[in-house]
C-alpha cells in the first residue's frame, strides 16, 4: 500500500493530459478526441482498480498517505498528499468505472453535436478533479477539485449555452453552490488555523487526527470547535450535495447534456459533498454531544422526504430524477449523521451506480424519442426501446428499494441506522422511500406503458449508448450483496442488528406499497393523450400544483433573497451613482478648471507665446539674411571684400 | 638700385586694385577670369619683389613665383573649361545669369 500510494496521483493525472491535449485538437477530431478520452479514463479506472486490490488484503481498515511540500511562504509551508484507504479506493474506483461507461455512452449521445471535441475536454477535466478530489489527502488539494469539478459543471451545465434556459442554470448552479463554498473555504481557513494544517492524516499530526483535540476548545456560538468547523464544512457539502435550502441548482442542472447529468448530477460530483462528510466524519463525530451529526442527519432527513415530495409531480424525466437524486443524497446524508459511516458511503456508491443507469437510460429515453423529454408525449416505449426498457426497469428497481437490488440493500443499511439513532428521522425517511418507489413507478408507467403519444416513431439506440447501461445494470442488480463486506472493508466493528428485521420488513412493505399504489393511480389505465391531466392532480388538486412547483422555493428565493439582492444592488448603485460618481465628478471637475487656468496662463501665453515669439524672430531674420545668398558669384565677393577692409581697418586701427 | 621698394608695392597694390575692380564688376565670366588671372600676377610680382629686396641670394622668392605661375595657368585652364560648360548650358557667359544658387 505504502508504494501504491506514491502512484495515486497518476488516476487524476491521466484524463487530466487527456483533457489538455483535447482542448488542442481541432473540431473534427472527433474520433480521436473520444478515443484519447475513452483511453486515458479505462487506464485510470485499472489504476483504480489496482489500488483497490491493494487495500483488500488488510483486515483492518489500513490507511497509508503520502504528503509532499508544494511551497513555503515566510513560516508557512503548504502540503499536498495523496492517500489510499478503503473509502478513496473504492471512492476512485467507482467514479472511474461509472465515468468510463457514461463517457461510453456520451460518444452516442453527443455524436451529433458539432462541439463533441470541447465536450469530451470538459467530461475529461471533470473526471480528473473529481479523482483528484477522491484521492486527496488534504482540505486545500481537495477544495481545489472542488472548486474544478464546481466548474465543469458549471461549463456543461451550460455546454448548450445559446439556451437562455441553460444559460441561466448554469449561473444558478454556480452562484448556489458558491454560497456553500463560501462555508467550506471559511471551514478550511478556521481549521487551517486551529489545527496548524490542513492534511487530513500526517502520522498522528493530521488535522483529523487533532479532532478529539479540537473538540475541546470552544468555538463560535457556543459550539466546541471541531463542532463549529465540521458545520462550516457541511455547508459547503450542502452546496454540493443540493441539501436543503441550497438544493434549488440541482434539477435545473438537467439543462446539461444527459451523460452529463448522469456523471455529475447524479453519481459523481453531487456525492462529492456527502464523500467530504464522510472523509472528514473524525471531525463531525468529535464532539461527544453528537450536535453536528444530527444537524447532518436532519437536513439529510428533511431533503429526502421533501425532494421525493417534488419528484412525484413532476413531468419532466430528467427532472423526476433530478429530485431523486436530492431525494437519496438526502439518505446519504442522514446515514453519516446518525453516525453510519459505512451506511452513507455504501449507500453512495450503489446509488451512483444506478442512478448513472437510470440518468443514462433517460438519455437514450430522449435519443431515441427525438429530443423529448416530457413523459406526458411518452408511454409504450417498452415495445420499440426493449433493451432500454430491461435495463432502465432494473434501475427503478434497485432505485424504489425492491430486494434483491443493490438499492434495497444500502438503503435498509441507511434506514437501519437511523432506526437506531432517532425513529422520527427513521420514520420520515421510511415515507420518503414509499415516495421514491412511487414516483419510479409513476415514471415507469408514463414512459414505457400505454401507447405512444408523441409524433414520430421512436427507435432502439445504437449499441454505444445501450451498452454502458447494460453494464451498470449488472451492477445495479449485484452491488448490494457486498454491503457487510464494505461495511467490514470500511472498518465498522460489526452491524448491531437490533431492530434489523423490523425495519427490513417495513422497507420491503412500504416499497411494495409505493409501487402498488403507482400502479393504482397509473397502471391500470394509462395515459391516452399527451394533454390528458395527470390522475394524481385530479385527486390531489392544488396540493399537486403545490408539488409541481416545487414547493415554490425558487418563487419564495426570488420574492426573498434575490429580490433583496437586486434591491440592495440598486441601492448601492444609486450610492455609487450619486456620491462616489459625485465626488469623483467633482475632483474630475476641479481638475479640469485647474488645467483650463494652467491651459491659458502658463500654456497658451507664456510657453505658446514665447515659443511663437522666438519662431517669428528667427523666421525674419532668416527672410532678411536670405535677401544675401542672391545666387550672384559677385555679390558673394563683394561682402567678402568689403568684409576684408572692415577687418583690414579695425586691425590697423588697433 | 633706383626704384625702392615700396614703388613695386604700390604697382602689386595697384595691379591687385584693378584686378579686384575687374572681377567684381565684369559681367562676362571670361573677363572675370582675366580679372583674377591679374590679381595673380600683382601677387607675384610682391613675391619677386620682396626676394629680390630682402632675401636675395636664396631661391625661395623665384621658385614660389614659379609655382605661383604654374597653377594659375591650372587655375585659368580649369576655369575655362568652367565656362565652357556653363555657356553649354546657359548659351550665355553672363555671370549675373549663373544664380541658380539663390537662396
Amino acid at each position: 500500500m505504502n508504494e501504491l500510494v506514491k502512484q495515486q496521483w497518476l488516476i487524476p493525472f491521466l484524463p487530466l493530459v487527456a483533457a489538455a491535449v483535447q482542448a488542442l485538437l481541432p473540431r473534427t477530431a472527433r474520433k480521436l478526441s473520444a478515443g484519447i478520452c475513452l483511453t486515458a479514463m479505462g487506464a485510470s479506472c485499472v489504476l483504480a482498480l489496482r489500488a483497490f486490490v491493494g487495500t483488500l488484503g488488510h483486515h483492518e481498515a489500513e490507511r497509508a498517505v503520502w504528503n509532499f511540500v508544494w511551497f513555503d511562504y515566510g513560516t508557512t509551508r503548504l502540503e499536498l498528499g495523496f492517500i489510499l484507504d478503503p473509502m478513496t479506493a473504492a471512492m476512485a474506483l467507482m467514479v472511474a468505472f461509472v465515468g468510463f461507461w457514461i463517457f461510453v455512452n456520451a460518444t452516442g449521445y453527443m455524436s451529433d453535436d458539432e462541439n463533441f471535441t470541447r465536450f469530451f475536454c470538459f467530461l475529461s477535466l471533470f473526471a480528473a478533479a473529481m479523482l483528484g478530489l477522491v484521492v486527496a489527502n488534504n482540505l486545500l488539494m481537495l477544495f481545489m477539485c472542488w472548486e474544478l469539478v464546481g466548474l465543469c459543471s458549471y461549463l456543461l451545465i451550460g455546454f448548450w449555452h445559446f439556451k437562455p434556459s441553460a444559460a441561466a442554470a448554469m449561473k444558478k448552479a454556480f452562484i448556489t453552490t458558491r454560497i456553500g463554498d463560501v462555508g467550506f473555504f471559511l471551514g478550511i481557513l478556521l481549521l487551517s488555523w486551529q489545527a496548524g494544517t490542513l492534511n487530513l492524516y500526517d502520522g498522528g499530526n493530521g488535522a483529523l487526527e487533532q479532532a478529539g483535540a479540537l473538540a475541546g476548545i470552544p468555538g463560535w456560538f457556543g459550539w466546541s470547535m471541531a463542532t463549529t468547523i465540521a458545520m462550516l464544512l457541511f455547508i459547503g457539502a450542502m452546496g454540493k450535495s443540493a441539501q436543503f435550502p441550497l438544493h434549488v441548482w440541482l434539477p435545473d442542472a438537467m439543462e446539461g447534456p444527459t451523460p452529463v447529468s448522469a456523471l455529475i448530477h447524479a453519481a459523481t460530483m453531487v456525492a462529492a459533498g456527502v464523500f467530504m462528510v464522510g472523509r472528514m466524519f473524525a471531525l463531525f463525530a468529535a464532539d461527544t454531544s453528537g450536535l453536528a451529526l444530527n444537524i447532518v442527519m436532519w437536513v439529510g432527513c428533511f431533503t429526502a422526504l421533501f425532494s421525493a415530495t417534488i419528484a412525484v409531480a413532476q413531468f419532466d424525466i430528467k427532472r423526476v430524477l433530478a429530485y431523486s437524486t436530492c431525494s437519496q443524497l438526502g439518505f446519504m446524508m442522514m446515514a453519516l449523521g446518525a453516525g453510519g459511516l459505512a451506511p452513507g458511503q455504501f449507500h453512495l456508491l450503489t446509488h451512483a451506480f444506478f442512478k448513472a443507469l437510470l440518468f443514462l437510460g433517460s438519455g437514450c429515453v430522449i435519443i431515441g424519442t427525438h429530443h423529448e423529454q416530457d413523459m406526458r408525449k411518452m408511454g409504450g416505449l417498452r415495445k420499440y426501446m426493449p433493451v432500454t426498457f430491461g435495463c432502465y426497469l432494473i434501475g427503478m428497481l434497485a432505485l424504489a428499494g425492491v430486494p434483491p437490488f443493490a438499492g434495497f440493500w444500502s438503503k435498509d443499511e441507511v434506514l437501519l441506522v437511523a432506526f437506531q439513532r432517532n425513529k422520527l428521522a427513521w420514520g420520515l425517511a421510511t415515507f420518503a422511500a414509499f415516495l421514491t418507489a412511487f414516483y419510479m413507478t409513476r415514471q415507469m408507467f408514463m414512459v414505457f406503458a400505454g401507447k405512444w403519444r408523441g409524433h414520430h416513431e421512436p427507435h432502439e439506440v445504437p449499441w454505444n449508448m445501450w451498452l454502458p447501461i447494460a453494464v451498470l445494470s449488472v451492477f445495479a442488480v449485484g452491488l448490494g450483496f457486498f454491503g457487510a463486506q464494505y461495511g467490514h472493508y470500511l472498518g465498522a466493528h460489526g452491524e448491531d442488528p437490533h431492530g434489523k428485521w423490523i425495519v427490513m420488513g417495513l422497507s420491503v412493505a412500504v416499497g411494495a406499497a409505493g409501487i402498488l399504489l403507482g400502479w393504482i393511480v397509473y397502471g391500470r389505465r394509462t395515459m391516452e393523450h399527451a394533454d390528458e391531466p395527470d390522475p394524481l392532480a385530479v385527486k390531489l388538486g392544488a396540493l399537486f400544483t403545490c408539488l409541481n412547483r416545487k414547493w415554490y422555493v425558487d418563487e419564495f428565493y426570488d420574492a426573498t433573497i434575490i429580490r433583496a439582492t437586486m434591491l440592495l444592488g440598486e441601492l448601492w448603485r444609486a450610492f455609487d451613482k450619486l456620491v462616489i460618481d459625485g465626488i469623483l465628478h467633482g475632483i474630475a471637475w476641479m481638475a479640469w478648471g485647474v488645467s483650463q487656468v494652467v491651459r491659458w496662463v502658463g500654456d497658451e501665453f507664456f510657453i505658446n507665446g514665447g515659443f511663437d515669439a522666438g519662431c517669428e524672430s528667427v523666421r525674419l531674420s532668416g527672410r532678411e539674411f536670405a535677401k544675401f545668398q542672391a545666387g550672384r558669384i559677385q555679390g558673394y565677393l563683394r561682402i567678402l571684400c568689403l568684409g576684408t577692409v572692415i577687418l583690414l581697418v579695425i586691425w590697423y586701427l588697433k | 638700385m633706383s626704384v625702392p621698394l615700396g614703388y613695386y608695392l604700390i604697382l602689386g597694390g595697384v595691379l591687385f586694385a584693378i584686378g579686384l575692380c575687374g572681377a567684381l564688376t565684369r559681367k562676362n565670366a571670361i573677363a572675370v577670369l582675366m580679372s583674377i588671372e591679374i590679381m595673380f600676377n600683382a601677387a607675384i610680382l610682391n613675391f619677386v619683389v620682396f626676394w629680390y629686396y630682402l632675401h636675395n641670394g636664396a631661391l625661395t622668392g623665384q621658385m614660389f613665383a614659379l609655382f605661383a605661375i604654374a597653377v594659375a595657368a591650372a587655375e585659368s585652364a580649369v576655369g575655362l573649361a568652367l565656362v565652357i560648360s556653363v555657356y553649354r548650358h546657359y548659351k550665355s557667359v553672363d555671370v549675373n545669369e549663373m544664380r541658380s544658387l539663390k537662396g
